[in-house]
């Protein structure tokens, strides 16, 4: 019986050189696993594999040497540690995000929360070619949110609260974008200047800002055989339900307008950025 | 600076990144509660990160003085034991 590698590969079983062997790509959300979900697959690749696990560059753990014969056991054995099979192939791939505010100092945003919201709206969708979610927490961008079809990045817009400001200058210091001045007890902050870090808040020692916390969405980012940034069209959002409309939107635009095989820059550039753009404004400000 | 009533300083001009942070967390250490720490330190890693780290710490920063010789005191009330 020839076997159907389209549905395997769909199924997250990637073949490998030596022939029936398999690399079973799981699926994992946002770079987390649980303790337990990490003990059945120990057990998978011990008892299936070869003994080892390999650890994706986009944060995925594949299971190697897996035979054509033991696939049903291999999902049957995951499935009881809460272990599913990822994807690859033409579709929305794994959502990969930092650790985020949850956890990390910088962060601005939940971007575990958010890799799941956007998992279960979005993963394994069918689409023209691969399709890249990254979310990172903040602008050190530790999960490289451009190199991604569609990347997310936290930011925290400020406004000064003169009256529980005690002109210590710190804030100053902390920019790393010089955008914040400090004249006879007043600070001014240079818009133009301001990338939504968020130093200064977290670096304030009265909680001196006014802060909204939202996303910088940038799209059309390829980082294999073709290098490009992917570009944002609107400066900050800062609502979440406008953020899930424009993903929404991105994603409508790739499987409306993508030819078959071409990543989203590609798109974007074949079809015009302009036309993309102003479907994004019009869902924005909707 | 004679706005405050400095009990102990300390000069962080002489290491680096983290080392800046763990001499300045040291030196707070030192001190009893309300007790007031001048830290000198320098332009640059140093003043954009020790501050927030020292806030993050829990205690209270009370200014940040320019030197105007490319280092900066930043004085810091203690909190908690």
């Amino acid at each position: 019986m020839a076997v159907d590698y389209a549905t395997l590969k769909k199924g997250g079983f990637m073949r490998q050189k030596q022939k029936n062997n398999f690399s079973l790509r799981l699926r994992v959300v946002g770079g987390n696993l649980t303790a337990g979900q990490l003990m059945k697959i120990a057990e998978v690749a011990e008892k299936f594999g070869d003994g080892h696990v390999h650890l994706t560059s986009r944060q995925s753990v594949e299971i190697p040497f897996i035979k054509l014969d033991d696939i049903e056991a291999v999902k049957n054995a995951l499935a009881e540690g809460n272990v599913e099979p990822g994807v690859c192939g033409p579709r929305v791939r794994t959502i990969t995000a930092c650790q985020g505010q949850a956890i990390c100092p910088s962060g601005c945003i939940d971007t575990y929360a958010l890799a799941k919201e956007l998992d279960d709206r979005y993963f394994a969708r069918e689409l023209p070619h691969k399709f890249k979610f990254g979310i990172t927490g903040c602008q050190n961008n530790c999960l490289k949110a451009e190199e991604n079809d569609l990347g997310i990045k936290g930011g925290i817009k400020v406004s000064w609260k003169e009256d529980a400001c005690i002109g210590c200058g710190v804030c100053v210091k902390a920019c790393r974008s010089s955008a914040i001045s400090l004249n006879d007890g007043k600070i001014e902050v240079d818009a133009d200047k301001c990338n939504f870090c968020g130093r200064c808040y977290k670096a304030c020692p009265t909680e001196a800002w006014d802060t909204v916390h939202g996303y910088i969405v940038s799209f059309g980012g390829v980082f294999g055989n073709s290098i490009s940034k992917g570009e944002p069209i609107i400066p900050f959002i800062e609502d979440k339900e406008k953020l899930l409309k424009i993903c929404d939107t991105a994603v409508r635009f790739f499987e409306e307008n993508a030819k078959a095989g071409e990543r989203f820059k590609f798109t974007l550039d074949r079809v015009g950025r302009e036309k993309f753009e102003q479907e994004i404004l019009e869902a924005y400000n909707e | 600076m004679s706005d405050f009533n400095i009990d102990d300083k300390v000069d962080i001009t002489d290491v680096v990144c983290p080392t800046t942070f763990v001499k300045a967390k040291i030196a707070l250490e030192e001190l009893d509660e309300g007790q007031i720490l001048s830290i000198r330190m320098n332009d640059g890693e140093p003043v954009q990160n020790v501050p927030r780290s020292i806030k993050e710490e829990g205690h209270q920063i009370l200014k940040l003085i320019d030197n105007e010789d490319g280092t900066y005191n930043l004085i810091v009330k203690k909190v908690g034991d």
